[in-house]
């Protein structure tokens, strides 16, 4: 089972819809012995940076507690974004910690949102990406980005006029600045990867 | 690099999707569930459904289409139609939709647009622009060969308007859709309605005028008839996607068609 963080906020059922879709039990919770239970934790990408923060509450030092500790966890969007140190949308606010680096405004002179679909290169070594070959198109809407400061990240990068980084993987924690729940077949390959990850992780404890 | 979007239009209507004007073979346009998958699976890169009718109990309905629909597609997908409150946004985004759409209650209250995005972001938010050229404009949006006419040194206007277009208003589009910016809209859904239902083509001054004012995307709506004309928006008008319905409706063009016929003359296009 993977339990999908619920912010009680904005679009966080199209996320549990795709797990269904592909066979996954997703629950859709906030309660600790849910986050504890689950094989792997979904962080979903909604609403604001600051308002996502703090609508996890005290639930962020449980995940936090669990992801350090091994359990898969995958951050999409701004749940991606609250993976790094601090975010500086609509004032400074911090993050999870658990990958090193900043969220800071995409730089201007593009459109912004960074919205549509985009090509992200795929390195071999990411297994988020296993079985997708070498790029394919996911689906962004966001405004910020992150910059990686974490040695021990592996990074797949989007060109938008400049390296955007669109995914991280460091051990057990993903994150996707895309949404996969959205992003078509491929969108639903990245979450049966991830599910096959937290399966096996399960399966050796 | 970032693609250039194709976007089919569901509007519906008592819960089925109903045709474009001129199309009496194809009254019902079939069950908005099943045409959503069909597009999804085709390679759409996303879909709006406009409630049409947009009353009180159409509402519930919308709803329940929008839960419906997220359990089947998994592109992004706007809803729009009659949204006036924050609460209705929220109810919509829960169920499922990617963004919300409004128009007519962003008219009457511009601080909707600022309170839907410091609540759920802007990219959750598009701002639907109806837009009709100006009375004072004489040129008429396009000559019979398709051109635009550009012969007049006057410049064109286009003015707001609210209640599925029913009712102008004081507003000038261009100047509407900088506002929308400002206040946090995260995109810009421009319809023609002057080109709208004649698939004579995109009314690219227009989208141009809007690109030019605002760095946030533009979808282009209205006047789709021809593969030419979704290259025209995009090149001519600047428009970062381009909404269509009669032409994928009726099947004159298949999405693959027209993302093969973009990219082969040079369009970045998800295929």
């Amino acid at each position: 089972m993977i339990t999908v963080i619920d912010y009680s906020v904005g679009n966080v059922r199209s996320v549990c819809n795709a797990l269904e879709h592909i066979g996954c039990e997703a629950k859709l919770s906030c309660a600790p012995k849910d986050i504890e239970a689950a094989w792997g934790i979904v962080l979903p990408g909604v609403a604001a940076f600051g308002y996502a923060v703090s609508a996890l509450g005290s639930l962020a030092e449980l995940v936090k507690e669990v992801a350090l500790a091994g359990k898969p966890l995958l951050g999409i969007c701004v749940g991606y974004q609250m993976l790094f140190e601090e975010s500086c949308e609509y004032g400074v606010h911090k993050g999870l910690g658990l990958i090193s680096g900043r969220v800071v405004p995409i730089p201007p002179g593009r459109v912004i949102p960074h919205m549509g679909w985009n090509s992200v290169t795929l390195p071999a070594d990411m297994d988020l990406f296993a079985g997708l070959g070498g790029a394919k198109h996911f689906y962004f809407a966001h405004s910020f980005c992150a910059d990686v400061a974490d040695a021990g990240a592996k990074i797949a990068y989007a060109d938008y006029g400049f390296e955007l980084t669109a995914a991280v993987q460091k051990a057990n924690i993903y994150g996707t600045q895309f949404h996969p729940e959205k992003s078509g077949s491929a969108g639903l390959t990245v979450l049966q990867n991830f599910y096959d990850i937290c399966k096996r992780k399960a399966q050796q404890c | 690099m970032l693609t250039r979007r194709i976007i089919p239009c569901l509007d519906v209507k008592d819960g089925r999707v109903v045709k474009g004007v001129n199309f009496l073979n194809l009254r019902d346009a079939g069950d908005p569930v099943e045409l959503g998958a069909r597009y999804s699976d085709t390679g759409a890169d996303e879909l709006v459904f406009l409630d049409i009718t947009a009353t009180i109990r159409s509402r519930k309905t919308i709803v329940e289409l929008v839960r419906k629909v997220a359990e089947n597609v998994f592109i992004p997908f706007t809803v729009g139609g009659g949204i006036r409150t924050v609460e209705q946004m929220d109810e919509l985004l829960r169920s499922g939709a990617e963004k919300v759409s409004v128009n007519t209650a962003a008219v009457a209250n511009p601080d909707l647009i600022a309170e839907a995005a410091r609540r759920f972001g802007n990219q959750c938010v598009v701002l639907a622009i109806d837009a009709r050229r100006a009375k004072t404009d004489d040129r008429g949006p396009r000559t019979e060969g398709g051109e635009q006419a550009n012969e007049s040194s006057r410049p064109a206007k286009w003015q707001v308007c609210v209640k599925a277009g029913s009712e102008p208003t004081d507003l000038d589009v261009v100047e509407w859709a900088a506002r929308g910016e400002e206040l946090g809209a995260g995109e810009i859904l421009l319809t023609s309605m002057d080109a709208d239902g004649t698939q004579a083509g995109y009314d690219n001054a227009l989208n141009k005028a809007v690109t030019d004012a605002v760095n946030i995307p533009v979808i282009a709506s209205g006047g789709a008839g021809t593969l030419e004309h979704l290259y025209d928006a995009i090149i001519e008008g600047g428009a970062d996607a381009v909404l269509m319905a009669s032409i994928t409706h009726f099947e004159n063009y298949t999405i693959t068609q027209m993302k093969e016929y973009l990219r082969d003359r040079g369009i970045p296009m998800n295929l």
